[in-house]
């Protein structure tokens, strides 16, 4: 039985791996999970100097799901290749490195200090933040803009490049194909899809930012539909993600042509899932005779 | 820290609202006064976990109780839990009250506020074991005093003080007030309870030039460190964040209150 799929050249022991931001970089949860297990772990966004995030409350649980804020908290591209890289250096798991920048340079200042490192295997991008100099647009909501990010990253990149696709968009396959054309080698989606929640009784917003990324089991039937709308008009693969708690979940994902899927908020429900995810695919292919999980993908009709 | 299936042993109501659990848990083994667990509600619409301080820890380690308000859709199903119910839980989180922070021969004073008032039981019977000296000084609404009891018995009535908002026992005011009115002696303060609470001893305690420690409450999702949704501002940049955010359900719940901004 193979589990193993191949993205941009790169080989990975099964397809299931972490949504950046709700893993960390493996530290946390390796208390839990064995990160050898995994296909990736896919780490928390960096930029190039540390971010402070945004003001509490960033979190919020919503029917089935949550809404967050976190504003992209992170310590900087510097303190991360010092201090966590080096930790998931000491697993047999690939990693994807999540980037974030505010600006066209500070995306490419952190994909040209990522190429000196040997242990990244993919970077993914996240277009999702507010572009500063273009009116705070986020980079992934405009064609042109994210066409254009994707052609400078590419020239700096040297590990293969995926682009994480917002959802917050009227049509998903036309930024895919931006992607596509500017050279990605992959995209992943759904990033989360704009939110509010409202406390009746405090007449507040539930989350400092007024709004915040919807994740969770409640965004899975938007996922999978955007997954497969994209895997009908580009040919580069794509990694899937958006409210995956279980294999069954992941396995429709698959069906709907991802050649991998990410768990991500679900980890906070169960620290476990990711592990359960692959061991649910395992068995799966038992049960239905699969030899290749690659036969799956895309193979719905 | 653990995931772990834990068992409820007994559930009983305390007050309006105010419910006491006892769980047979792994997780109790390694519990440290100030740490909680986060509990996982059963309900599939509800998929986050609820931080609940450790309020006991049986004598033998092998559960721990817990106390709490019914304020949600999670508390409330809490509440529905009888003898033999399974509980999805994850612990101990936290950093706990540093109990060696209390010097031989010095007092502490332990402050709870309300819902805060749980966990300085399982502080007091630490810092008694240790021979270590503590007043208990305890904020109501009213008279319900919930675990009253326990604590008279872990330290005496003549060191359990307390204020309520209306009056009906001991100071009419906050535990400030209870503190200023009947004299209450410490070098040290431990304390958790409402924000207003935290903040005013912030400020006692700054005039008074005392060491106080504070619990700290914030939204979460993981509970492990890994979402940086539950931060609080630091004076000083931490070694996680790099920029001046701690993580409460890691590098707290317990703070000095020197070094957040509350
Ligand atoms: C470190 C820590 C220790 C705590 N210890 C206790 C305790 O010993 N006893 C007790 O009664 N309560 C305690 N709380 C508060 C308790 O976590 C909330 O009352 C509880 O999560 C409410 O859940 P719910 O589903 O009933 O409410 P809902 O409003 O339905 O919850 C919705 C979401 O908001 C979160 N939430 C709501 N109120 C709070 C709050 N005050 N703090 C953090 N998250 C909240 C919930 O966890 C959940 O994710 C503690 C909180 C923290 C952070
Ligand atoms: C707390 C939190 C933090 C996140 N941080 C990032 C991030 O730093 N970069 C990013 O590209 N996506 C981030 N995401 C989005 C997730 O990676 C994922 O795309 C989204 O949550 C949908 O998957 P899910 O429903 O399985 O969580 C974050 C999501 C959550 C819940
Ligand atoms: S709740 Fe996720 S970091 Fe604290």
């Amino acid at each position: 039985m193979n589990t193993a799929v191949k993205i941009a050249g790169v080989e990975f022991k099964n397809p299931v791996t972490t949504a950046s931001g709700t893993f960390g970089s493996g530290i946390e949860y390796s208390n839990f999970v064995d990160l050898n297990r995994l296909g990736a772990v896919t780490t928390k966004g960096v930029a190039l100097t540390p971010w402070p995030g945004n003001p509490t409350p960033r979190v919020t649980e919503t029917y089935g799901g949550m809404l967050n804020a976190i504003g992209l908290q992170n310590p900087g591209i510097d303190v991360f290749c010092e201090r966590d890289l080096p930790f998931l250096e000491k697993y047999d798991t690939r990693v994807i490195v999540n980037v974030c920048g505010k600006t066209e340079e500070e995306y490419v200042g952190v994909v040209e200090r990522l190429a000196q490192e040997k242990n990244v295997d993919m970077l993914e991008i996240n277009v999702s933040c507010p572009n500063v100099k273009e009116g705070a647009i986020a980079f992934g909501q405009n064609a042109t803009a994210l066409y254009n990010i994707t052609e400078k990253i590419k020239k700096a990149a040297k590990q293969p490049v995926i682009m994480k696709l917002s959802p917050n968009v009227t049509d998903i396959t036309e930024m895919a194909r931006a992607a596509e054309a500017a050279g990605a080698d992959a995209i992943s989606l759904i990033n989360t899809i704009t939110g509010m929640k409202i406390d009746i009784a405090r007449r507040k917003f539930a989350i400092a930012n007024k709004t915040g990324g919807l994740s969770g089991p409640a965004i899975k039937p938007v996922a999978v539909r955007m997954v497969y709308q994209c895997a009908q008009a580009v040919k580069i693969p794509i990694i899937g993600m958006g409210g995956i708690a279980t294999a069954e979940d992941a396995l429709e994902f698959i069906l709907a042509g991802a050649s991998m899927v990410a768990v991500g908020m679900m980890n906070f429900h169960d620290p476990m899932s990711t592990v359960k995810v692959v061991e649910g695919i395992e068995s799966y292919m038992k049960q239905y005779d699969v030899e290749d999980i690659n036969e799956l993908i895309g193979a719905v009709e | 820290m653990k995931k772990d299936t834990g068992i409820v042993l007994s559930q009983t109501r305390l007050a309006d609202g105010i419910y006491s659990m006892w769980i047979d848990t792994e997780i109790a083994s390694e519990a440290r006064p100030g740490q909680f667990a986060a509990i996982f509600p059963s309900a599939g619409n509800t998929l986050l976990q609820r931080p609940i301080s450790i309020c006991e820890v049986s004598g033998d380690k092998s559960a721990i109780r817990i106390v709490y308000r019914v304020v949600g859709k999670g508390t409330n199903e809490f509440s529905s839990y009888t003898e033999g119910t399974k509980v999805e839980l994850l612990g101990p989180c936290g950093n706990g009250f540093d109990t060696e922070a209390l010097a031989e021969g010095k007092s502490a004073l332990l402050i709870g506020g309300g819902i805060g008032v749980p966990p300085m039981l399982e502080l007091g019977k630490t810092l008694k074991k240790q021979g270590k000296n503590f007043k208990f000084v305890l904020g109501y609404r009213n008279s319900e005093l919930f675990l009253y009891d326990d604590f008279v018995r872990c330290a005496g009535k003549e060191n359990v003080i307390i204020a309520t908002d209306d009056g009906s026992v001991g100071t009419h005011g906050t535990v400030v007030s209870a503190i200023n009115e009947q004299n209450v002696a410490g070098d040290i303060i431990f304390s958790c309870g409402p924000m207003p609470m935290l903040r005013a001893l912030k400020v006692f305690s700054e005039e008074k030039n005392m060491t106080a420690y504070i619990s700290l409450e914030e939204r979460m999702a993981c509970g492990v460190g890994a979402c940086l949704g539950c931060v609080c501002k630091t004076v000083n940049k931490d070694h996680h964040s790099h920029v001046n955010n701690a993580r409460v359900c890691v590098e707290g719940p317990v703070f000095d209150a020197k070094e957040v901004e509350i």
